[in-house]
């Protein structure tokens, strides 16, 4: 994998940049000779796929800047001049909002992806934890991202989770004074919160170019989860998954675009089209879809700041992870048990988030949705904490095949190629 | 804390004071207004627009401001369809507050505000010089800003289409009408500040088309709906070729693929 290079320069030219800086050579061998594993499945296309959506998020965003007024005042008034007056204002604010959605889809299925084939599990820990630094980066961006268009819902989202800072003991009131700059959320949070909008993608940029580089040393995990063994179980990176990963990426794009064009608010709140108004609050506070699954857990805790250490917590989990799982195994294919607890997993996942999504009143069929909410934020923990170490003890596992290429290709077929 | 806990307490006051029979005030389903620009393909209805234009101008303007319009944005494409003669004659006969003149005034002799008539450059005049004054005008409700209404609003067009035909309906028993508010079902709480806008006859259309209620409804709903989303046609238009060039692109692109991999599985 790292180590090996195949790179041999063809022109004098070539040869002198190569031996001043290696960047032909870096480029070579990380995105074209790269040895992947040919198992891959259309699961492993998301890392590519949010590559294009930090891109388009990036690109789209140094645009929207060059128009939009970070002014308590005209901030409201600057979108909707973007989206009638500048050309094609509605568009490129369009990809960006319903970006920012399409990045979390993919964020977590990646994840998901992640989990279930073992991709956290040595020697990639690294890398799932500088995965989960971007995924905290990503939150933190699209909340202040949320904030700028100054609407009802990013006034009072903005107000909601600045003030989770004050329940903090003794010095939280200060700490939520400090990140507002003012008494309460106003001008001069807005304006930092542009500043911060801007600076963090290009740090998220530069951490993934840290997650990229922590993958190509041992290189991509795979469905089986058994590493690679011999040059037969790979296939170049180039052309075979720059043609997968483009083919995948272009039926990501198609659901982007019907996104864009046919249901651009399909994501969004009606009330954030109503102007921040400090003394009218919003029925329901409601924030971002991609972040209802924690908002519910925040919610289901009487004691806020008991609400905000599970919040906190339940994120924090995550960096853990390579060291709770006990398994040998690491693809959840041949996990028999942790399989179902893994489904389950993502299920209650999508519970909390609906539950989220509800009034905090809210029942069905005669149960209060916070219990539900309660439930799920326990399964939650439990499944990190408890499930995932005894499992993996307890837990017999299917037969693992020999290689890559004989589970690929066949057992005959690999021998002959051998 | 003291901006929300207040109106809490005041709220929870009203509540200890109310009648003990409680009656359900959630709002009725919206009505579905069948509108033509609804769907991947719907346009805008250009008689509607004209209509419905003629509406907020006649019926609507004298409390709500369309901040976000233009009067050149009455001749744009995916608008009203007005020419653009027709657009300077609307704005020109909108006095719009003036700038300082030769003497840096902006007041005549008696006080008054000097005005022009209005170009195509300038936005719609608000009714109103600011909310206090809208307040005083409206029994202390403020009538919202409509040029982003149907956007702002849960179910959008068919909101603003049954809230304005959801007038003229005798409460059921029970229930009480509140001071200076009317009472509208499809408005959450049944209390609406707005007295019912629109009356058959209420405006005359000279294309013929006979002005019952719904008729005014729609027509508005449908202006308002373009006021909020200006860009829709060209939007669902642009997205069509988007979608065929990125289908043929797959297209491509799987064949591509499966060329590739044919060697590899």
């Amino acid at each position: 994998m790292s180590g090996q290079s195949t790179y041999t320069p063809k022109s004098g030219l070539e040869k002198w940049i190569d031996q001043r800086l290696p960047l032909p050579r870096l480029m070579h061998d990380t995105m074209q000779t790269f040895p992947t594993p040919r198992n891959l499945n259309i699961w492993y296309t998301f890392g590519g796929i949010l590559t294009f959506c930090l891109a388009v998020q990036i690109i789209t965003g140094i645009v929207l800047a060059m128009h939009y007024v970070a002014n308590a005042d005209m901030a409201f008034d600057s979108v909707e001049r973007i989206m009638r007056d500048v050309n094609y204002g509605w568009l490129i604010r369009y990809i960006h909002a319903n970006g920012a959605s399409m990045f979390f889809l993919a964020v977590y299925i990646h994840m998901f992806r992640g989990l279930y084939y073992g991709s956290y599990k040595a020697p990639r820990e690294l890398i799932w934890i500088i995965g989960v630094l971007i995924y905290l980066l990503m939150m933190a961006t699209a909340f202040f991202g949320y904030v700028l268009p100054w609407g009802q819902m990013s006034f009072w989202g903005a107000t909601v989770i600045t003030n989770l800072f004050s329940a903090i003991p003794v010095v939280g009131t200060h700490i939520a004074t400090w990140l507002w700059g003012d008494f309460a959320v106003g001008d001069a949070t807005l304006n930092r919160f542009f500043s911060l909008h801007y600076l963090v993608p290009f740090i998220i940029a530069g951490v993934v170019g840290l997650h990229i580089w922590a993958l190509h040393v041992p290189g991509n995990n795979n469905p089986l989860g058994i590493d690679v063994k011999s040059p037969q179980d790979t296939v170049p990176f180039h052309p075979y998954y720059t043609v997968k990963d483009a083919f995948y990426l272009c039926l990501f794009v198609i659901i982007f675009a019907g996104f864009v064009f046919y249901a651009p608010n399909f994501f969004g709140n009606p009330d954030n089209y109503q102007q921040a108004n400090p003394l009218v609050t919003p029925p329901d506070i409601v924030p971002e879809w991609y972040l209802l699954p924690f908002y519910a857990m925040l919610r289901s805790i009487p004691n806020k700041l008991m609400g905000v250490l599970v919040m906190g917590g339940a994120i924090a989990t995550l960096v853990f992870i390579p060291w709770l799982d006990t398994s040998r195994v690491r693809s959840c294919r041949f996990r028999p048990l942790m399989k179902q607890f893994f489904w389950a997993f993502a299920v209650s996942a999508v519970i909390l988030g609906y539950c989220g999504a509800q009034s905090v009143d809210a029942a069905i069929a005669g149960i209060p949705l916070v219990w539900v909410a309660r439930l799920c934020s326990i399964y939650y923990y439990a499944f990190f904490w408890l499930i995932m170490p005894i499992v993996g003890l307890i837990e017999t596992p299917k037969k693992l095949p020999a290689s890559i290429a004989q589970s690929v290709l066949g057992a005959s077929a690999a021998a002959a190629a051998e | 804390m003291m901006r929300i806990a207040l109106p809490l307490g005041l709220a929870l006051g009203l509540l200890a004071t109310a009648p003990a029979m409680a009656i359900d005030t959630t709002r009725l389903p919206i009505k579905d207004g069948n509108f033509s620009f609804e769907g991947p393909f719907g346009t805008y209805d250009r008689g509607a627009l004209q209509r419905g234009f003629q509406v907020y101008k006649e019926v609507c303007s004298a409390c709500h401001a369309l901040n976000h319009i233009a009067f050149h944005n009455l001749d744009e494409a995916g608008g009203p369809g007005f020419s653009e003669a027709q657009a300077k004659a609307i704005a020109a006969g909108y006095k719009i507050p003036a700038e300082p003149n030769d003497k840096g005034e902006i007041f005549d002799d008696k006080g008054n505000r000097l005005t022009r008539p209005g170009i195509l450059a300038d936005y719609f005049p608000a009714p109103f010089p600011n909310d206090n004054a809208a307040r005083a005008n409206n029994n202390s409700a403020l009538p919202p800003d409509l040029s982003m209404i149907v956007k702002a609003r849960e179910g959008g067009e068919n909101y603003v289409y049954s809230i304005l035909t959801g007038f003229h309906q005798t409460p059921p028993k029970g229930f009480t009408v509140t001071a200076n508010k009317y009472y509208n079902p499809y408005f959450e709480g049944w209390n609406i500040s707005m007295p019912p806008p629109l009356t058959a006859n209420g405006v005359s259309y000279s294309d013929g088309t006979k002005a019952t209620i719904e008729q005014e409804a729609h027509d508005v709903a449908t202006f308002l709906a373009w006021a909020s989303d200006p860009k829709m046609e060209e939007r669902k238009q642009m997205g069509l070729s988007v979608l065929i060039f990125l289908v043929v692109l797959a297209g491509v692109l799987f064949a591509a693929y499966r060329k590739v991999w044919a060697d590899a599985h």
